[in-house]
């Protein structure tokens, strides 16, 4: 069984540092790592190949020093590392970069199983995973909060919709989106570090996925354009802020409580 | 159906037979935008014979299109959903489209997008008619809320998901008349994923609370939540969290507050140890009482705080909690 795990390098958004006046993210100001719920969806598949003996392939687009969120990948239990990368695929919207991550799995061919995070935390939007299915044109669930088993032809998850938490098995071929909930990824080994700093990463250009042209990746295959960036007053309304004693601060909070009438609850 | 042919449609989201109030909000928004461009609005409603599509009347739509079947939509399968969907705008082909930023939507909207090869701008908190060319101006934060992106689209229809809680429900107008469509479902619709069952689970529900008492980066351990919880429980309220706190596993993502989280305006939001990232600020500026403990007199918080308490919560905290009780 052939599982592939969609990854991305992020800005450590901790530390990423904004300027206010023009608007600019300046990404060389922080360091790089996967994506946070990438983590998961990485792990979910090593789970699964720890079951069933798998094959876990990393996939991710961008510059080729996105090679080393693949090496990261591989040091925390994937096989291999697939680099989608040619300056054709630059200014990609959610569509475009949902198709060209399709043709590369379809590139790969034969895969049971794909798994993303549920969003990244730079771009924020949820929705390369959904749409890579529809490109696909396979069944996804979304929202994945717990592995429930895995057999030959299906895997059995559970989902928050609905506010509510709904038991799914979805039939192979499957797409599937993950929530942080779902696992506690695991830290990479020394032997896993070793043979990640030696694995061969293979760098697939446009003309290797033949299912796409120019006019289909990248600027030119976005249906979304940014017409303009608006940098946000910062919101403010300060109030009263006191350096008190422990005492005389949960008094304070006391009359605050008193006046908004939060006390009856507890009292009445 | 040619006499809906460019109007704004909104997705109906119903849970369970319920229409889901995001869709209201949707009507809302959906309906200036549609009186902007002199269009129609209507409702695309997808469930279960149960439910009563004359509300989205009431609140505004000229027309319900529904698809209503009790095997195929009693459960949250985003296929089908997504599936019936693109049937549906096909036949009516609608401009605009539009889909609340719910768990749901947030997964069935891209796969409509992909189906019908068009674009999608996630999570808009305003929308906006050009008017040069009339087209959909979808805004939308971005980098952690620090940027409004004004996003078009090259192609139709335009879509967007939109937050829910962003704006005001479509007042009821009892006076309002519109038509109920009925369109029979898509032919061949494989089902490949099978909804075993649901799990009712009591879900801690953060966007409705009146008070919230939330934790962040200076908690030291899973365990202090208990205090937190402690406090929250004394005041009636839940308990919330700042997604580093959900990211390192201290709670579940249903208590997350913030951009990617939940967005709350309690009347009483208690900010523990917060140090208060745009991203966090952004899930709970509209509360109408902030008050906030942290021992960083510089904390971000502090600058959308009511009542800013510079000390160790670990102080003042259980002190409260001794207050409260009356001790």
């Amino acid at each position: 069984m052939n599982i592939i795990v969609l990854v991305k390098q992020v800005p450590d958004m901790d530390t990423v540092k904004f300027d206010q006046e023009s608007g600019t993210v300046d990404r060389s100001s922080a360091g790089k790592e996967m994506n946070p719920f990438d983590l998961n969806a990485l792990e979910m598949a090593v789970e699964i190949k720890e079951n069933t003996g798998a094959k876990v392939t990393a996939v991710t687009m961008g510059p080729p020093s996105a090679e080393e969120v693949l090496r990261e990948a591989i040091s925390r239990g994937a096989d291999e590392g697939i680099l989608l990368s040619d300056r054709f695929f630059g200014g990609s919207d959610v569509k475009a970069t949902a198709r060209t991550l399709a043709a590369g799995i379809n590139y790969i061919g034969d895969v049971a199983l794909i798994i993303g995070g549920l969003q990244t935390v730079d771009g924020d939007t949820g929705q390369v995973i959904p749409e890579i299915a529809g490109y696909l044109n396979l069944p996804h669930a979304s929202s994945i909060t717990k592995l429930v088993g895995v057999s030959e032809k299906d895997i059995t998850i559970e989902t928050d919709l609905w506010d509510s938490t709904y038991v799914k098995k979805a039939k192979f071929p499957v797409v599937l989106a993950v929530t942080k909930e779902v696992n506690s990824p695991r830290m990479a080994s020394f032997s896993t570090k070793m043979k990640a700093k030696k694995a061969e990463i293979t760098t697939l250009k446009l003309e290797d996925l033949k299912e796409l042209t120019a006019e289909d990746v990248g600027f030119k295959g976005s249906s979304t354009f940014v017409k303009k960036i608006v940098v946000p007053k910062a919101t403010s309304r300060q109030g009263i802020k006191l350096k008190e004693e422990p005492q005389i601060a949960a008094n304070k909070i006391m009359g605050i409580l008193k006046d908004k009438k939060l006390l009856e609850v507890q009292n009445g | 159906m040619d006499n809906y042919k460019g109007c704004v449609m909104i997705y109906a989201e119903q849970n369970n037979g319920k229409i889901h109030p995001v869709s209201y909000e949707l009507l809302n928004k959906g309906g200036e935008v549609a009186r902007k461009k002199g269009v129609k609005l209507i409702a695309a409603l997808i469930g279960p014979m149960e439910i009563d599509e004359n509300e989205l009347i009431r609140r505004g739509a000229d027309a319900v299109f529904t698809v209503k079947e009790d095997d195929t939509y009693s459960f949250p399968d985003e296929n089908t959903y997504a599936n019936t969907l693109v049937h549906m705008v096909k036949e009516v082909s609608p401009d605009i489209l539009l889909v609340g930023a719910t768990n749901f939507g947030r997964s069935m909207g891209p796969k409509v997008a992909s189906l019908l090869g068009c674009g999608l701008t996630a999570d808009c908190t305003a929308l906006d008619v050009d008017e040069e060319d009339g087209a959909l101006i979808q805004i939308r934060p971005a980098f952690s809320e620090n940027i409004l992106a004004h996003i078009k689209s090259k192609n139709f229809p335009q879509m967007a998901t939109i937050r829910f809680k962003e704006f005001d429900e479509a007042p009821i107008n009892e006076d309002h008349v519109g038509e109920i469509i009925e369109v029979s479902k898509p032919i061949s619709m494989p089902q490949l994923i099978e909804v075993i069952k649901e799990i009712k689970t009591n879900q801690v529900d953060l966007v409705n609370a009146s008070v919230v008492v939330t934790g962040g980066k200076g908690l030291k351990s899973k365990d202090d939540f208990k205090m937190l919880k402690e406090l929250a429980t004394l005041l009636d309220g839940v308990v919330g969290a700042s997604r580093p706190l959900v990211e390192d596993g201290f709670l579940g993502k249903a208590h997350q507050v913030g951009y990617s989280g939940h967005r709350v305006k309690p009347n009483l939001y208690i900010a523990c140890g917060v140090s208060g990232a745009a991203q966090h600020i952004a899930g709970m500026k509209e509360s109408q009482y902030t008050i906030a403990i942290n021992s960083d007199p510089s904390a971000p918080i502090f600058n959308v705080a009511d009542l800013g308490i510079v000390g160790d919560l670990y102080e003042v905290i259980p002190e409260l909690i001794k207050q409260l009780k009356g001790e």
